[in-house]
């Protein structure tokens, strides 16, 4: 139940993580103790387990066998809503916003949800609390000036941004981001990292992203899982890790795969 | 606080509007204009689900249920009062979307529309089959009375009007709320994208069985009317035309206004009427290719001409 180097109770933990589909094992006894306002990353190829974990852990999939504690409550087999309302968010890494409404309206949807009581059908979606709440995250998140935009006409950082504001909205203690950075354009990747980090640090929030970019891993996580084939084959320090021999092999490359006879 | 004073203007304009048109009107538009008006009730109620991006296909469930309340109490207890028998309706409504709502909810598209379906042509099936109840021949209702006031003739006519006038203003008003409400916007938001709104930690089912209850009571209510005001029921109230012609004035008005759901549905009555006394065998022909040119012309039906989405987010 605890965390073994600190003696307190992890702020997220898995025990035993089992998932296939059909004979495709996505999870392989995947166990992890991730302590409170940890930034940790999870590295992998494409196929290797990183989403499984997430839509495991944010009650999208339930695994086959294993245990998923947040904050030592068992919440295995929760679902999505259960799991938020819990105190664990996440984002998308294709975003997932309403695509009918504006940027303001999307954010207002969050807040109106997030409220402990359920939406009111007397309570103004539009109260001027709630749009400065709104006008607030939005500019704290830099994308204020896209307050009247529908999603179509916004750039892929904004959705990006956007789609976290929104999981923030609900003070999570647990925030698990699917590729923050995947289809934004180079230039774009660190301001959005600084600007997502900074508004997580701010409210001690526990982070875990997946990640394909080895630069955004190193800067921004204290430590990386790397997951392959369903299985993790390096867990410590971004520097430790990505000198593996296995990570290199397996995950980013830099060694040729081992012959095999 | 601007939009509430918006609601009550329009609430306002919408009843003196309603009230002094319908005394310039001869007896068969006002007849014409009860029924609209009533019927408008039932259809608002597929476009609160349409909001959340749902289409029930059996609204002709509780418009059916809402006619009987008027027909049974009539004929077998004698009450006429149309307050009472509104009342009746809202709470056999309210019991019977209550019972079926949290089933249906967990269903979407395709699958919701067939059972909500499935439901009124069950009702159709019973009722049909019921001699005690009439049979297809249905039931004859008493004219309503008015909490003691029983006026014959065209008084009869005018004050069913305005009782009808007053309760869909003040339905409109509260739908309205209820629209620019945190509920309201949370179900535009499912429209959307339903796993989005699972995620932000809110109940999809929930949303969608509020507003099945919501739009059961709203086809009592245009049930009761409607049968009082043509003084007979039968099951053809359940038949799945009748919840076609619903479907028809929803997609006719589409989600973004409430005056469009009721100018709709005085436009397929109109066309009904004209088309009946003009074209008796293609009437249909001429509605179907009424609500072609409005799909080609306004996707977003005939409110999109009353409510343009709001520009910069204000």
């Amino acid at each position: 139940m605890s965390d073994s180097s600190t003696g307190a109770t992890p702020a997220l933990e898995t025990r035993g993580l089992m998932k296939s589909f059909g004979a495709v094992t996505a999870a392989h006894d995947i166990t992890v103790s991730v302590p409170e306002k940890a930034v940790w990353s999870l590295i992998g190829t494409n196929g290797a387990g990183k989403t499984t974990f997430v839509n495991m852990v944010t009650g999208y999939l339930h695994p086959d066998e294993g245990t998923i504690l947040f904050q030592g409550r068992d919440i295995t087999r929760l679902g999505p809503r259960e799991v938020t309302r819990a105190g664990i968010c996440r984002s998308f890494q294709i975003p997932q916003l309403c695509s009918e409404l504006t940027v303001l309206e999307n954010m207002l949807v969050s807040l109106a949800i997030a409220d402990p009581k359920p939406p009111s059908f007397f309570r103004k979606a539009r109260e001027s609390a709630a749009e400065d709440r709104a006008m607030q995250i939005l500019k704290r998140f830099r994308i204020e000036e896209y307050r009247g935009r529908l999603m179509s006409e916004l750039p892929a950082g904004v959705r990006k941004l956007l789609d976290i504001a929104m999981s923030m909205s609900g003070h999570p203690k647990v925030m698990l981001l699917d590729e923050p950075t995947s289809g934004v354009a180079a230039e774009e990747k660190f301001p959005i990292m600084d600007l997502v980090m900074e508004a997580l640090a701010a409210e001690n929030v526990t982070t875990l992203f997946v990640e394909h970019d080895m630069e955004i891993v190193t800067r921004y996580s204290d430590r990386v899982l790397a997951f392959y084939d369903g299985r993790i084959i390096a867990d410590d320090a971004p520097g430790d890790v990505l000198n593996d021999p296995q990570v290199q092999r397996y995950v980013t490359g830099t060694l040729a795969p081992e012959a095999t006879s | 606080m601007k939009a509430l004073s918006d609601i009550r203007i329009t609430t306002a304009l919408a009843l003196v509007v309603l009230v002094g048109g319908g005394q310039l009107l001869p007896d068969w538009a006002l007849f014409l204009m009860t029924i609209a008006l009533a019927k408008g009730l039932v259809s608002l109620g597929i476009v609160m689900q349409m909001r959340a991006g749902l289409v029930s296909f059996g609204q002709g469930l509780f418009f059916c249920i809402g006619a009987y309340v008027s027909g049974l109490m009539a004929n077998f207890t004698g009450v006429t009062d149309i307050f009472l028998l509104t009342a009746l309706a809202v709470l056999a409504c309210l019991a019977v979307g209550g019972a079926f709502g949290p089933l249906l909810a967990n269903y979407r598209g395709i699958f919701f529309a067939m059972l909500s379906l499935s439901l009124s042509m069950i009702l159709y099936g019973v009722l049909s089959k019921m001699n005690s109840l009439g049979g297809t021949d249905g039931l004859n209702v008493a004219a309503p009375t008015f909490a003691g006031y029983a006026p014959e003739g065209r008084d009869l006519s005018m004050t069913l009007y305005l009782y009808t006038v007053v309760i869909v203003v003040f339905i409109g008003a509260m739908l309205r709320t209820g629209f620019d409400s945190q509920h309201g916007l949370v179900s535009l938001a499912i429209r959307s994208n339903e796993l989005r709104v699972e995620y932000l930690g809110a109940s999809v089912r929930r949303t969608n069985a509020i507003n099945y209850v919501i739009s059961a009571v709203l086809g009592g209510i245009g049930g009761v009317i409607t049968g009082l005001a043509i003084g007979h029921v039968d099951p053809e109230y359940a038949y799945w035309t009748t919840s076609g012609e619903f479907v028809f004035v929803a997609i006719l008005a589409g989600y973004l206004s409430i005056p469009a759901v009721f100018v709709a549905s005085i436009i397929l009555e109109l066309v009904r009427s004209f088309s009946n006394l003009y074209f008796p065998n293609t009437w249909q022909m001429v509605l179907g290719v009424f609500l072609l040119v409005i799909i080609l012309a306004l996707p977003n039906g005939l409110g999109s001409l009353f409510q343009r989405r709001r520009e910069g987010g204000s």
